[in-house]
């Protein structure tokens, strides 16, 4: 895991670096051109800065309270309606990249979790409440509202339905 | 609140922070080249408006793509921008958190193939039926 994750990071840089040379090129060859796209990557990066800060901070806050294993504690424990509100509710909180949860949702289904549970948790991690202010920000309350309400009723029905459909062997 | 605590949130979110920002800066500065040198009509071209495929389009590039998620909330909202509807832009945004074609591989190892794959078909389907459901809810509201 270690190791995807220091690909990840090491592609990230990667990728600035790429776009670093992309725009001196485009300074080099194409001045007034270059100008103008880094005028609006900065009427972009102005836009973001303030919302980002917000996000930056409610992430150090849920770092605070939350781990991955006091989570996951949880989740390996419940099972009906008060195992489906933790799935969803572990999803929603949960912080980190996707694949640092693989093994602990594993060891959890090894314990006796359900399928359907782990794809509800997994489903709701598109929900983060720290980006929620960056998602209203483009998008607006109403359709973030909706959106997560959506989001939330579809990651039972997925969860069920993976579920079936592992065990018919689909 | 226990000192070694806070150490180690703020610790974690430093972590998070060096993870994301080299990414959100070389969206952001890609984001604005696609903005001067591509004409909107190219986004016409790919969406069409149709309330079919437009989703259906929104949600193969976010299923491919692969990050944190600020990031396609900023790609979305540039494309929304364009004139791009906003059935794709939602489809795009779900299918890139929710589907995993990078991460498949992974997944696949460690929680099974069966599960990893009819997990992200679900995803991807259920990406583009909330798309044109929460479309037409605010439509409604």
């Amino acid at each position: 895991m270690k190791r995807i994750s220091e690909k990840l990071n090491s592609g990230s840089w990667i990728f600035l670096l790429s776009m670093i040379i992309i725009y001196s090129f485009l300074i080099i060859f194409k001045f007034d051109l270059g100008i103008k796209v880094i005028r609006q990557f900065l009427i972009l990066l102005v836009k973001i800065i303030p919302v980002f800060i917000l996000v930056i901070f409610l992430l150090f806050i849920l770092n605070l309270f939350l781990s991955p294993r006091k989570i996951a504690k949880l989740l390996g424990k419940e099972s009906g309606i008060k195992g489906w509100l933790l799935a969803i509710g572990g999803g929603i909180i949960s912080t980190g990249p996707i694949y640092m949860w693989y093994p602990l949702l594993k060891d959890l289904r090894d314990k006796g979790m359900r399928n359907a549970y782990l794809v509800a948790f997994l489903y709701n991690r598109a929900i983060k409440p720290a980006l929620l202010p960056m998602m209203i920000y483009y998008f607006g309350f109403p359709l973030v509202a909706v959106l997560c309400i959506y989001m939330i009723l579809f990651s039972i029905i997925n969860g069920l339905l993976v579920e079936k459909a592992i065990k018919n062997n689909l | 609140m226990n000192k070694t605590k806070i150490t180690q949130s703020f610790q974690k979110t430093i972590n998070y922070l060096q993870r994301i920002v080299p990414i959100l800066l070389g969206v952001i500065m890609a984001i604005s080249l696609f903005i001067v040198l591509i004409p909107k009509s190219f986004y016409r071209a790919v969406f069409t408006g149709k309330n079919f495929f437009d989703p259906l389009i929104g949600a193969c590039l976010g299923s491919v793509a692969a990050g944190n998620p600020i990031t396609s909330y900023i790609i979305g909202g540039e494309l929304l921008k364009e004139g791009v509807s906003l059935i794709a832009v939602v489809a795009f945004i779900l299918s890139w958190v929710t589907v995993g074609v990078v991460q498949l591989p992974a997944e696949s190892l460690i929680l099974g193939r069966k599960f990893a794959l009819i997990r992200n078909l679900f995803s991807f389907i259920s990406a583009i039926i909330i798309a044109i459901l929460t479309v037409l809810t605010l439509s409604i509201l």
